[in-house]
């Protein structure tokens, strides 16, 4: 029986913040025997993905005794994953397209590119939507040695 | 020491931003009010050398998606220099090399603006 554990870090929705996140999240990567660059990537995507709930979750001034982000961090043998909850507004996850990236630099966009940093720093990221209830996306990082096939994504 | 910092050297020329600290949505908009300031003195030659940022994220990133529309019209550019392993790396994995100059010497990105038939 594998032995599972969980952190949990709740925290105001505000860029502020972000230094804090980044920290809980890499101390715990580090301290579950991640490498400097995978421990680089859940940082980053977790980043990502707490900055997207900042700006646009909460962009809207109602729910105001709400204004918190929940981060929760669970391991086990395998894997690590990291689930960011909001009660935001949410968003269709459908809707958004997969920028492809030639174009995207072409046109000179501004913003956007948290959600494919997440999907190409990440193993798995999936997202739950209840708006105005709760919002989670969870975003999963396989052990090295314990990585699925159909996970891999040759981005090493 | 704080969060983020900018230190800028005028060098004839070419105006060099050390970005100092970590780069996300928090200090993202003390870089565009940077930019801004350039833009407005005219200084459209700007080399960022990443030497002491030690984080960035995709909000840092999108400032230079921002400005360098507007600093390329007036015969400028934004030329990088000195990035760490780590933050290369997000650079590259948004594709970012194939539209801007990124050397390691700060040096050789000042002379891109004088030979840059010569990466």
């Amino acid at each position: 029986m594998p032995i599972a554990y969980e952190y949990r870090l709740r925290i105001p929705s505000e860029t502020d913040n972000l230094e804090l996140i980044r920290e809980f999240v890499t101390k715990v990567a580090s301290k579950v025997g991640f490498n400097s660059d995978d421990i680089g990537k859940i940082e980053l995507a977790c980043d990502e993905a707490c900055t997207n709930v900042i700006k646009h979750a909460y962009a809207m001034k109602t729910n105001n005794d709400k204004k918190n982000l929940d981060i929760s961090i669970k391991t086990d043998a395998e894997k690590f994953t990291l689930v960011v909850t909001d009660h935001g507004k949410g968003f269709d996850p459908d809707s958004i397209k997969m920028p492809n990236m030639r174009e995207y630099l072409a046109q000179l966009k501004v913003g956007g590119l948290g959600i494919y940093l997440m999907k190409t720093l990440m193993d798995e990221v999936d997202y739950q939507m209840q708006p105005g209830v709760k919002n989670q996306v969870r975003m999963v990082k396989y052990f090295a040695d314990k990585k699925k096939p159909h996970s891999a994504r040759g981005k090493q | 020491m704080d969060a983020f910092s900018i230190d800028r050297v005028n060098k004839n020329d070419c105006s060099i931003l050390y970005l100092n600290g970590f780069l996300d949505a928090h200090t993202a908009p003390d870089l565009e009010n940077e930019l801004e300031k350039l833009i407005a003195e005219e200084r459209f030659r700007i080399v960022v050398n990443f030497k002491n940022l030690t984080y960035i994220s995709s909000a840092g990133l999108g400032v230079f998606m921002g400005y360098i529309e507007t600093i390329r019209d007036h015969g400028g550019d934004i030329k990088m220099c000195s990035m760490s392993p780590k933050i290369f790396r997000v650079f590259d994995l948004l594709g970012f090399p194939t539209l801007y100059d990124i050397v390691q010497e700060e040096d050789r990105a000042i002379e891109l603006f004088f030979k840059p038939e010569q990466k």
